[in-house]
């Protein structure tokens, strides 16, 4: 009996999932061995010919490039400003649940209307960045327009996006340490950063593995932002992998195409998930 | 170790303060200034001048562009859709995954978490060709079906359901409740907090959601607020500066005067359900 009404309970839920997330993943990996089908030469199957010229395409170089520095740019100032901040609002402070309302504010904003307010700060001649720049004498720059300075721009406004969201999950952890130990560290005449390096950092590393992981996932699935600042260029300059899937698809039609670079992407996420699964025994250990 | 005396720690409270507030103003000066260029004449878009004059006109110019109530009307709708279609079948599929030990019921959870990692927004190829067969392309229901079952609800619930005790139930069943009635009186209510939070995390997230909206949608009738922002904000539209900021202050109002409203529950949802 329990059985049935086990399955039953679940039967709706599952059916959505299969339709939508197992289905699909089977079918993507299916459809990458296929040919891009048209009019007079329907698709056909054609073992791994899809991936060698993936192997070939330089644009598939330079996102999952372009992917990585995104990553190694936004994350780690992320993680140390979410630390900082979590430190400083932390500890009693006067307007301390408006400090801590500014840092979170972007957490809830859609990245589509960030992108829209940093557009204007970016834009050549007439950008808030450039008119401050020009009061200090500096010539104007087309942030966005400059293959050299695109991908960095594009990283200051996420970390302004991400550190307040990562900054709750270290207040959380903070709230956890007993405050003996900073009084403790106090009477043995240790400084306040010999107290964070040796005690608080290593009692926050579960956080911050936990913040880490979601973080690399973020970067690969945040892609909102070239719509509106860049759709990806200039000449691929600002492209990230799940926009160029998004283009295969949806501008040049080639679905098949798509589906061998969305293969690359969940192979990517499958590595994720091992690590999380690591992690998420490794604190268990911890507690 | 060497120490600075004459850093004393009055000195190092008032520069931490000070650090604090630079922060905090550095992270609002964005969101400021868009409210700086939405209430003031385009003229004074870059041009700081207290004594200039307060307008509604950026406004009043964004709606007559584009219809943003229209699109504000599809994002409530879709997001509660979605809330209300998640709540259902993530409370069922985790009332079983919790209380009852049925067969392949592990295997079904493992396959039930793969969706935290492969979210519907990495499918977007292979989904859209679902949607298409069952022609709900341009569809609200179409923008939400892929997220209704969430893994993550499902996860969450799970949590709070089995640290239900177990009396309770029992003593419901004394009481003559069947298997729904358990569920609706013992375990739902319990569940309290789990609701909200998940309630809050969720409506933030698909209210801000852009890519697969995108991808769906095709007309104004369907097209949620993220969306009609973006095809309005597109650089090529050749709208006005101050206009594209009134209009990108409208479609986060909502959410935003929620979240100074309740900032307390927002920040404990997100911690919870992050942590869990």
């Amino acid at each position: 009996m329990k059985h049935v009404y086990g399955w039953l309970l679940l039967t709706p839920a599952a059916i959505l999932l299969i339709a939508f997330t197992h289905y699909p993943t089977v079918a993507t990996i299916v459809d990458s061995l296929f040919s891009k089908g048209t009019a007079v030469r329907p698709s056909h199957f054609v073992g791994l010919a899809n991936y060698e010229m993936m192997m070939d395409d330089p644009i598939f170089w330079k996102v999952l490039t372009n992917n990585t520095w995104f990553a190694i740019g936004t994350i780690p100032t992320s993680i140390v400003l979410a630390i900082i901040m979590a430190l400083l609002v932390n500890r009693s402070l006067p307007g301390r649940s408006l400090v801590r309302m500014a840092y979170f504010t972007p957490t809830i904003l859609p990245m589509i209307a960030v992108a829209n307010i940093w557009l204007f700060f970016y834009t050549p001649d007439i950008g808030l960045i450039d008119q401050v720049a020009g009061f200090f004498g500096f010539g104007r720059h087309n942030w966005l327009g400059d293959p050299a300075t695109v991908l960095p721009s594009i990283i200051v406004m996420t970390i302004w996006k991400e550190a307040g969201f990562f900054m709750i999950f270290y207040l959380a952890a903070l709230q956890n340490i007993p405050p003996e130990l900073e009084e403790a560290a106090r009477l043995e005449g240790s400084t306040r950063w010999y107290y964070f390096r040796r005690v608080l950092f290593p009692l926050l590393m579960p956080t911050t593995l936990f913040v880490m992981i979601n973080a690399v996932l973020n970067s690969f699935k945040l892609v909102d932002h070239l719509f509106v600042l860049t759709k990806g260029g200039p000449d691929n300059a600002s492209n990230l992998l799940l926009f160029y899937i998004f283009e295969s698809a949806f501008s040049y039609f080639d679905t098949n195409y798509a589906a061998t670079l969305t293969v690359v992407l969940l192979g990517l996420l499958a590595v994720m998930a091992l690590l999380q699964f690591h992690f998420l025994d490794k604190r268990i250990h911890y507690r | 170790m060497k120490t600075y005396p004459f850093l004393s720690r009055d000195f190092q409270g008032v520069l931490e303060v000070g650090a604090a507030w630079f922060l905090a103003l550095l992270w609002v000066a964005p969101l400021a200034y868009a409210f700086w260029a939405a209430f003031h004449p385009g003229q004074y878009a870059v041009h700081f001048d207290i004594s200039a004059p307060l307008t509604l006109a950026n406004f009043r110019e964004a709606l007559s562009q584009a219809p943003f109530l229209r699109y504000g009307l599809n994002t409530f709708i879709l997001v509660s859709t979605i809330l209300t279609a998640q709540l259902v079948l993530c409370t069922l599929a985790a009332y079983a995954f919790a209380r009852y030990r049925f067969f392949g019921c592990d295997i079904a959870f493992a396959l039930v978490l793969v969706q935290l990692m492969i979210t519907p927004e990495i499918l977007i190829v292979e989904n859209y060709g679902t949607l298409a067969r069952f022609e709900l392309i341009d569809t609200i229901l179409g923008i939400g079906l892929p997220y209704m079952a969430s893994a993550f609800g499902i996860f969450l619930l799970r949590q709070a359901f089995k640290s239900t005790p177990k009396e309770l139930e029992e003593a419901a069943r004394l009481e003559g409740c069947g298997v729904f009635g358990v569920l609706w009186r013992v375990y739902v209510p319990l569940a309290r907090p789990t609701y909200l939070a998940y309630g809050l995390v969720s409506i933030s997230h698909h209210w801000n959601n852009f890519l697969w909206p995108l991808i769906v949608t095709n007309s104004v009738e369907t097209r949620p607020l993220t969306v009609g922002l973006g095809i309005f904000g597109a650089p090529e539209s050749g709208v006005d500066w101050s206009i594209i900021t009134a209009a990108t202050l409208m479609s986060v109002a909502p959410l935003l005067i929620a979240f100074l409203l309740f900032q307390r529950q927002f920040v404990q949802s997100f911690m919870h359900a992050g942590i869990k």
